[in-house]
């Protein structure tokens, strides 16, 4: 047993988290940042962070993660880190040439209470940024909040450095993907496309975080939202925000900023929330559902119906961010399966509520818990099936579950970087996984008379 | 290439790569980039290291917090570590680094597949983080119960004036039967893990060391330090010095327990692996209780076989002597019929390595047995000891960033101390057998003229070697793997091992050649290009035509 420590008695712990349920704030940031073409992320602290943020992202992308450091030492420790990111900044413009730099705090700038708006216009008076050339911001100690909170927070800071409002709109929309992966970004621009909106996807990693095999490194590669489009979000018609904690903040600075109304809404995951999200597009914008995204849809649905058998009654036990676990809980939910218990670190109120308003007040839901606990619930009621991260693959290894992978990280398949979970086409990706799962263990366990050929 | 290409070739590569960077920046990268030119007497230029990375710069360096919790102690299963501080530094240090560990029973302790944190909330940061330390220590207790306890404190806990130390001290009062320690690694300590490693080698060796006084049966008991069971590795050394008759008292740290620690001491010799991390401990054992130490590499099959016949030599026992031979007369015959098979396709291939404080010297050496050169290489965070050789200690400047950094007066324990060997025969044994105390030759003696030693390697430096030394292979850590794969050429993690391994030992040494004959003998980097981007477009024609 590799988690041999954990019982099924839980303690009440009011100070020590035990394999988190989520990770700090900056990685986050850096990793919506990624998703603006020709930027540099710049993370504002000591070093270290900063390469455990990019080792991450690595090997959970398999890409060069790149990102800058303001390398604090004790004495920018004491005396502010001021001139560590002056420094930086000139360095990032001279030698690294992006056409953006996004800076985020650490708990340790963020203690020291460096100022970086009042830090990036002196660079600006300094002729250290060169025309034509932004440096953007975000706030994000790791004390408040989770990873899912800094991508907020950064795609916040793009509203606050790019847009620009104006009384003349051009004809499209944004949409806020949310804290998804780049193959998630691409669905959902394509589906965007098959409805013939015109849209502003922003923060977009696709192509930047599952770039080709060239035989040359591109240091900044194709994808990525460009200044100018970031620039127009202003002038757009409206924002469609997928997933509140993550793209929620953003979407409500258009609004305030440049009065571009805002429609949040669940991360299109499954069937439902597919649904809601096109049937939204549709009213808004008044683009019809082509042909091809309807095909989509009854296939997916062909899929539900004929393997309904397999899914009926399994339990399943959930831990992620918490956009992602409202939307899977409903797709669950949908597909009959028993959500048993959902867990996620990411602290936040509502999230008990919004998950037990689709299960019912039976389900164990947990914020701001840890892995630990997670485990616990499971020792307590078994599942047929986890929904988690790599980590699960403990939990799952012990007490002999499968396990399907979803969320961050996964540093132990591929796959999040190539094919969607969004969409009527990712809904069929994830049904077919949960399905190869129980069926799996069902062909392992089978006893030899039982044995089905066909299923 | 001639030895006066080479020069040149190297000289030009340098100005390419100063070429870009600000006056300041080029000013002390100069420093860094050194071209190799061995003298007499393992004579090297020096080399700038150690030194702080500037901002700004993409460097593959991390923190002290990592040195320290994630390098040294992180290997030991079966002592509680708990982080203070907000969520990610323990978030990123939990199970990354590969250090297997192999509990003897099912029902044996293993803390390692567990992270600890204190999750510093906004609260902590304003109010101070102590008490609710203190209560995660009650909670880990009451689940874990463990006999010892790491606390690591991170960035933010140096700065709201948090005490690891005195709640360490306030707690074991409380549970006395638990050891509680804590360590000052605060992230911005030093310039890089370095600061952490010397962190943690001063603590264990004060709150842990020496606690107790069980030695290991054997006549020849010996403790490895700096082995940290990436990969298995000291699996395989486990299993080479079983056979050989020799006893490990302890390793730091790899598949170590805390009780390995205590009674560390009780060692005859200290053998040194990784000097970067461990060789503060080594001085620190040798004053105190008169453990003599030397280096040792069990990197490459005929260093291993060499650091064995150095075991040897030390105990001066013929029965050991003829055993290491024997062992090394059995092992060798698999390691030479994989180098004749392998040899053929590697030989004058060439190689760069920049990792850590050892590694991209101790692999040059595999490289070389099956014929492979190494063009260029580097540390990530070692010293110029490292580079340059222990000779250069006296003269090494100690600025801010080190003298931050404790460093611990050592004398004679009264009781403890007991030198194991006279000065008289420690001079006899480096007459005849060749045994280099308290030394280190670093890496640069080893190298051959005019290829580049850079410390602290960056991206843009690293971009321009790959672009115009075009090596078979390069090796490095996580954050440059995909990187240098982009441009074509297969690229070996020497921290993770790219989760294969061992490669240590005999038996390692095979793994290895075979890895690297597998990534540069594929086919699959030749077909980048596709069909249709070698020939321009042929238009308007049809097959059926
Ligand atoms: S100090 Fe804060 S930002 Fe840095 S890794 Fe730790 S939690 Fe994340
Ligand atoms: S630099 Fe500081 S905050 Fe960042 S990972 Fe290291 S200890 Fe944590």
């Amino acid at each position: 047993m590799l988690l041999r420590h954990t019982d099924d008695k839980i303690i009440e712990r009011s100070a020590l988290t035990i394999n988190p349920a989520k990770t700090c704030q900056p990685i986050g940031a850096m990793y919506a940042a990624l998703g603006i073409h020709r930027c540099l992320p710049h993370s504002h602290g000591s070093q270290g962070c900063c390469a455990y943020h990019r080792s991450a992202l690595t090997r959970h992308y398999k890409e060069p993660v790149m990102a800058g450091t303001s390398s604090f030492t004790e004495g920018a420790s004491v005396f502010g880190g001021q001139a560590n990111l002056l420094e930086a900044i000139n360095n990032i413009f001279t030698i690294y040439k992006p056409d953006v730099i996004a800076v985020h705090t650490t708990c340790l700038s963020e203690t020291i209470g460096d100022d970086i708006a009042q830090i990036s216009s002196k660079a600006q008076e300094e002729g250290k940024i060169p025309p034509g050339k932004y440096v953007i911001r975000a706030s994000t100690p790791s004390y408040v909040g989770s990873h899912v909170t800094g991508f907020g927070n950064m795609v916040k800071g793009m509203v606050e450095g790019f847009s620009a409002a104006s009384d003349t709109l051009e004809n499209q929309i944004n949409v806020i993907p949310g804290y998804v992966e780049p193959s998630d970004m691409a669905e959902i621009k394509r589906i965007l496309n098959e409805m013939q909106i015109k849209a502003v996807v922003f923060p977009d990693t696709s192509e930047v975080l599952n770039t080709p095999q060239t035989g040359k490194y591109e240091m900044y590669p194709k994808g990525g939202t460009t200044i100018p489009e970031l620039r127009s979000t202003g002038r757009s018609r409206r924002t469609f925000a997928l997933g509140q904690i993550a793209s929620g903040p953003a979407a409500k600075l258009l609004d305030t900023k440049c009065k571009v109304p805002c429609t949040l809404l669940n991360l299109p995951i499954g069937l439902r929330n597919t649904d809601i999200f096109l049937e939204s597009l549709r009213q808004q914008t008044g683009a019809g559902v082509p042909d091809s995204l309807r095909l989509e849809r009854g296939q997916l649905l062909d899929v539900i119906t004929d393997m309904h058998q397999y899914l009926y009654g399994k339990k399943v036990a959930l831990v992620g961010d918490p956009d992602h676990l409202v939307a899977l809980t409903q797709f669950l939910k949908d597909l009959d399966m028993d959500v048993r218990h959902v867990v996620t670190g990411t602290p936040g109120k509502k999230f008990v509520t919004r998950i037990q308003e689709i299960t019912g007040p039976k389900v164990n839901a947990f914020e701001a818990k840890d892995m630990f606990h997670f485990h616990q619930l499971i020792k307590q009621e078994r599942v047929d099936l986890i929904l988690g991260n790599t980590y699960a693959k403990y939990i799952a290894r012990d007490e002999d579950i499968p396990l399907v992978r979803m969320g961050f990280p996964i540093y132990d398949r591929i796959g999040h970087q190539y094919f969607p979970l969004v969409g009527y086409r990712g809904a069929l990706r994830l049904l077919e996984k949960m399905l190869s799962a129980l069926m799996d263990r069902q062909d392992r366990d089978a006893a030899e008379e039982s044995f089905e050929l066909v299923m | 290439m001639s030895p006066l290409d080479k020069q040149a070739q190297a000289e030009k590569v340098k100005a390419e790569m100063l070429k870009i960077y600000p006056t300041k920046v080029a000013r002390k990268r100069a420093k860094q980039i050194i071209i190799n030119d061995v003298q007499p007497g393992e004579v090297v230029p020096e080399i700038k290291a150690n030194t702080r990375t500037i901002p700004g710069i993409i460097t593959m360096r991390g923190c002290s917090y990592a040195g320290c919790k994630g390098v040294v102690l992180g290997p030991t299963r079966d002592i509680v570590h708990i982080t203070h501080g907000p969520i990610g530094c323990s978030f990123y240090s939990w199970l990354t680094r590969r250090n297997q560990t192999r509990p003897k029973t099912e029902a044996d302790v293993n803390y390692m597949p567990y992270a600890l944190s204190t999750d510093m909330q906004e609260e902590q940061i304003i109010f101070g983080g102590e008490k609710k330390l203190k209560q995660a220590i009650e909670e880990a207790i009451a689940i874990f119960n463990p006999r010892a306890i790491g606390i690591y404190a991170t960035c933010p806990v140096g700065l709201i004036g948090d005490d690891v130390h005195s709640v360490a001290r306030a707690m074991e009062e409380k549970y006395p039967h638990i050891n509680i320690f804590g360590f000052s690694c605060e992230g911005y300590k030093g310039v890089s893990q370095s600061a952490g490693h010397h962190i943690a080698n001063n603590k264990v060796f004060t709150d842990v060391v020496g606690l107790t006084h069980v030695k290991k049966a054997g006549k020849f008991v010996v403790n490895l330090l700096g082995e940290y069971n990436i990969g298995g590795d000291a699996f395989e050394i486990d299993r080479i010095f079983e056979k050989c008759g020799i006893t490990l008292q302890s390793t730091f740290s790899g598949n170590s327990v805390y009780d390995d620690f205590t009674n560390a001491h009780m060692a005859d010799l200290n053998l040194v692996m990784c000097h970067r991390s461990i060789n503060y401990m080594a001085d620190m054992m040798e004053k105190k209780y008169g453990i003599p130490w030397y280096k040792v590499n069990f990197i490459g099959a005929q260093s291993s076989a060499d650091s064995l016949r150095k075991i040897a030599a030390y105990y001066e026992d013929a029965e050991l002597t003829a055993r290491v031979e024997k062992v090394i007369a059995e092992e060798m015959p698999a390691v030479l019929k994989a180098q004749a098979e392998i040899k053929p396709r590697c030989q004058g291939k060439t190689a760069m390595m920049f990792v850590g404080g050892s590694r991209a010297h101790h692999y040059q050496d595999l490289f070389s047995e099956i014929g492979m050169q190494t063009l260029s290489a580097g540390y990530e965070f070692a010293h110029r000891d490292d580079y340059e050789g222990r000779k250069v200690l006296p003269s090494i400047e100690m600025d801010a960033d080190t003298r931050n950094i404790e460093e611990i007066v050592v004398k004679p324990d009264p009781e403890a101390f007991a030198p194991r060997i006279t000065p008289e025969k420690k001079a006899e044994l480096a007459q005849q057998g060749g045994l280099r105390w308290n030394d280190y030759e670093g890496m640069m003696a080893q190298m051959e003229n005019s290829s580049l030693v850079i410390d602290d390697l960056n991206h843009h430096e690293a971009e321009v070697l790959i672009e115009k030394y075009h090596p078979d292979i390069f090796c490095a850590g996580v954050k440059e793997k995909y990187v240098v794969q982009k441009y074509g050429i297969p690229m070996k993690q020497l921290h993770s091992y790219d989760y294969s391994g061992p490669y240590a030992g005999f038996k390692g040494a095979v793994n290895f050649y075979r890895e690297i004959d597998r990534m540069v003998n594929t086919k699959i980097w030749g077909m980048i290009s596709a069909p249709w981007d070698k020939e321009p477009q042929v238009t308007g024609t049809y097959g059926w035509d």
